[in-house]
């Protein structure tokens, strides 16, 4: 298939490799910050194909995993509300709140419905008037656009019964909190492609000055990912710090105008909670107050009021995965107390998440 | 076996993985399926024939063996590129009978149906299923009607069951299959469930997804006729070939490698797999089957198989093993190895 076969020929995928191995002197411990990427790796084994000084180690970029306890709880709240309609994305239905997930609302008669798109959640709310459509907006950049746009639809059409639970993230302050920490040893950074392809890659450049670390913006195919790789240690044996673009077909400096133009209409940043890591500041997407008709946490502020304080499992070592300082096999709930079937976090469960591709491709490999 | 949505009580009611309540992913083929009909339906009902858990049941005559078989069709929307519930129910059962080595003799048929259903589509639904039962030579001779208050029901939910008889000295079992043995899939994967998909959710693909709903039976006459010494037959329909695959490994104890890069799947069902962050691997056949046969066969069987029009792109996929029991391994387009493992439900569609 075009634009995917080349990307995962075997030839060069062991030539790029081989480059890696002669390039390495040094131990390096590297982050790849996308759950997509993750996925990558452990799907197609390239880990397998690195040298065993070279580690790497899995980020927080799964939007679906590092949604807060408390939000999946307001999510299942208004997901049971007689009147509404429950949009989310596929992979968000089995995460657990404090009480159960949204495939267990939708389970027990609620109106909870699977989208792919923003603009089809807000065709929903056109031709159902008399109910009350509720989105889980969730997401890093990549998705913020398209939810911008579905809110600016709305409020040009005068469609009011439709509203966003807005958990949205932003990688940058996510990396600045884990290079902050003193806890910290990632050396290098695979960026994640298609945040930058909206977002471009300038914020980088300040950080990589800042915490003196090389990024290099990766995509997500086998061979993007190797070559991501090289790039990165090339960089760090050459004691150059810089930020590189591998995903050149995708990804521009500037990245696309015209959705970061949108995004910054609608939405202004917000301190948000990271499920196993706390609050960030600034980490998070809110509405403006223009277009705060459409916040569901306004909206129906009542209903929500009544929530208590969401509690995450105490087990689920996920903050920890999350900040890549300790990778999912190593966890003592691994495949044993939390599975997909029964998941303690949301890594295990998410397509994205760190756990679910070391218990989908390696579990059996490593008992 | 399928889950209504009547209430069941169990002699010895179990929780199954701390579930309270049914989910959609307890249908799906995976792991929760496997935890509901063990913990669930095998409990309650556990026999000898039903031990095997083969596609069907089989029990000895004098010299042939019966083969019994049943199958639930839910299918939304009702009609999809390439088929359709009714032709969907006659094909799926007739399958689950080939599956067993049996030459299918007759078939049942139950609707439920439900109030305000239109005529015009029962009468669609109804002529379809005539079609496929005429062009499969296995009549419907007993049937039953049931018409459920409007909300209670998807506008037609049909039963198939079906009685086929096993040819003498033909055994088809799990447990049959032998390390060394060949594994051959009848050809490309994936198209009934993103034809489906396609339509339910209004996604369009480039080039036409249409199902491969088809009837099995007479491919897998000509390769017991070609004396093909089949092990083991399945169709790959919900949780499609890694499930499968994973159930078989499980059932025989034995390990399966499987070649990554000789799966078949048409460049429209790779694209849109792509796209929604589906994994073809998983995804619903509803005219396609995995064979195990000794791997000196494998050549005669695959020339055997291509013969027919459905089975036109067989190809010989990977190798039962004796190392790693119950596990499937599968060696990726970029030459690592990974385990192909159980889904626990059904596949969602990613965020980005």
């Amino acid at each position: 298939m075009k634009y995917v076969d080349e990307f995962r020929d075997r030839a060069v995928a062991i030539a790029l490799a081989e480059r890696i191995k002669k390039t390495v002197r040094w131990p390096w411990t590297i982050m790849e910050v996308c759950g997509g990427q993750t996925h990558a790796i452990v799907r197609f084994g390239l880990d397998s194909l690195l040298p065993p000084s070279l580690s790497l180690v899995h980020g927080p970029g799964c939007p679906v995993c590092v949604t807060s306890v408390s939000l999946i709880d307001q999510a299942v709240c208004l997901a049971s509300l007689p009147r509404a309609i429950f949009c989310s994305f596929g992979d968000m239905l089995r995460v657990p709140g404090s009480h159960g997930d949204l495939f267990g609302v939708k389970a027990a008669g609620g109106d909870v419905r699977i989208i792919y798109s923003p603009l089809d959640a807000l065709e929903l709310a056109r031709k159902n008037p008399d109910r009350e459509v509720v989105c889980f907006a969730v997401g890093f950049e990549t998705t913020a656009p398209a939810w911008a746009m579905a809110v600016t639809q709305a409020k040009q059409a005068g469609i009011a019964n439709f509203s966003l639970l807005i958990a949205h993230v932003l990688v940058p302050p996510a990396m600045e909190a884990i290079l902050s920490s003193p806890q910290n040893r990632i050396q290098g950074f695979l960026a994640a492609g298609h945040v930058c392809t909206v977002m471009g890659y300038e914020e980088y450049e300040v950080i990589a000055q800042r915490y003196r670390v090389p990024i290099v913006v990766t995509g997500f195919e086998p061979l993007d990912v190797l070559e991501g790789v090289a790039m990165l240690v090339s960089q760090l044996e050459e004691r150059r710090v810089a930020v590189e673009n591998q995903y050149v077909r995708s990804v521009s400096r500037e990245g696309n105008r015209q959705a970061r133009a949108i995004v910054d209409e609608v939405f202004e940043p917000a301190t948000r909670a990271w499920r196993g890591i706390g609050e960030i500041p600034a980490s998070g997407l809110r509405l403006k107050s223009v277009y705060s008709p459409y916040d569901a946490e306004l909206k129906f502020q009542r209903e929500l009021a009544q929530l208590a304080e969401g509690k995450e499992d105490p087990e689920c070592r996920s903050g920890l995965v999350l900040q890549g300082l300790l990778k999912p096999p190593d966890c003592p709930a691994f495949g044993i107390r939390c599975t997909p079937e029964q998941p303690l976090g949301a890594p295990m469960v998410s397509s994205e998440g760190a756990c679910a591709a070391y218990y989908r491709y390696r579990s059996h490999a490593t008992a | 076996m399928t889950v209504n949505n009547k209430s069941f009580e169990s002699a010895c009611p179990l929780p199954i993985s701390g579930k309270q309540t049914i989910q959609l992913a307890h249908g799906g083929g995976g792991r929760l399926m496997q935890e509901l009909i063990q913990d669930v339906f095998l409990r309650a009902f556990q026999n000898p024939m039903l031990a095997p858990l083969h596609d069907g049941a089989t029990w000895p005559m004098e010299n042939e063996m019966l083969a019994f078989t049943t199958d639930s069709y839910v299918v939304r929307p009702l009609f999809f590129p390439g088929g359709d519930i009714g032709s969907l129910a006659v094909n799926g059962t007739i399958n689950d009978l080939a599956m067993c080595g049996a030459k299918p003799l007759c078939l049942s048929a139950g609707f439920i149906l439900e109030e305000g259903l239109s005529m015009d589509v029962l009468q669609r639904v109804v002529h379809s299923m005539a079609e496929a039962a005429r062009a499969a030579c296995v009549p419907i001779v007993t049937g039953d009607t049931k018409v459920v208050d409007r909300g209670k029901g998807d506008e037609v939910f049909i039963n198939t069951s079906g009685v086929g008889v096993v040819p003498a000295g033909v055994h088809v079992l799990p447990t049959l299959i032998q390390p060394g043995d060949a594994i051959l899939v009848s050809g490309d994967l994936g198209s009934h469930g993103v034809a489906v998909l396609s339509v339910r959710e209004g996604l369009t693909f480039d080039g036409d997804v249409e199902s491969d709903s088809a009837p099995l039976h007479r491919i897998v006459a000509d390769l017991i006729e070609s004396d093909i010494e089949i092990h083991c037959l399945r169709d790959l329909t919900r949780g499609g070939l890694a499930n499968v695959l994973n159930e078989l490994a499980m059932a025989a104890k034995v390990g399966m490698a499987v070649e990554e890069p000789t799966i078949p799947v048409r460049e429209p069902v790779r694209g849109a797999c792509e796209l929604l962050g589906l994994d073809p691997l998983y995804v619903a056949n509803e005219g396609r089957f995995v064979a195990m046969v000794p791997a000196s066969q494998a050549e005669t069987a695959l020339t055997t198989m291509r013969r027919h029009e459905a089975s036109r792109r067989a190809a010989h996929i990977g190798v039962v093993t004796d190392r790693d029991p119950s596990m499937v391994v599968l060696r990726t387009v970029v030459g690592t190895h990974r385990v192909l493992d159980l889904l626990s439900g059904e596949q969602l569609p990613r965020i980005c």
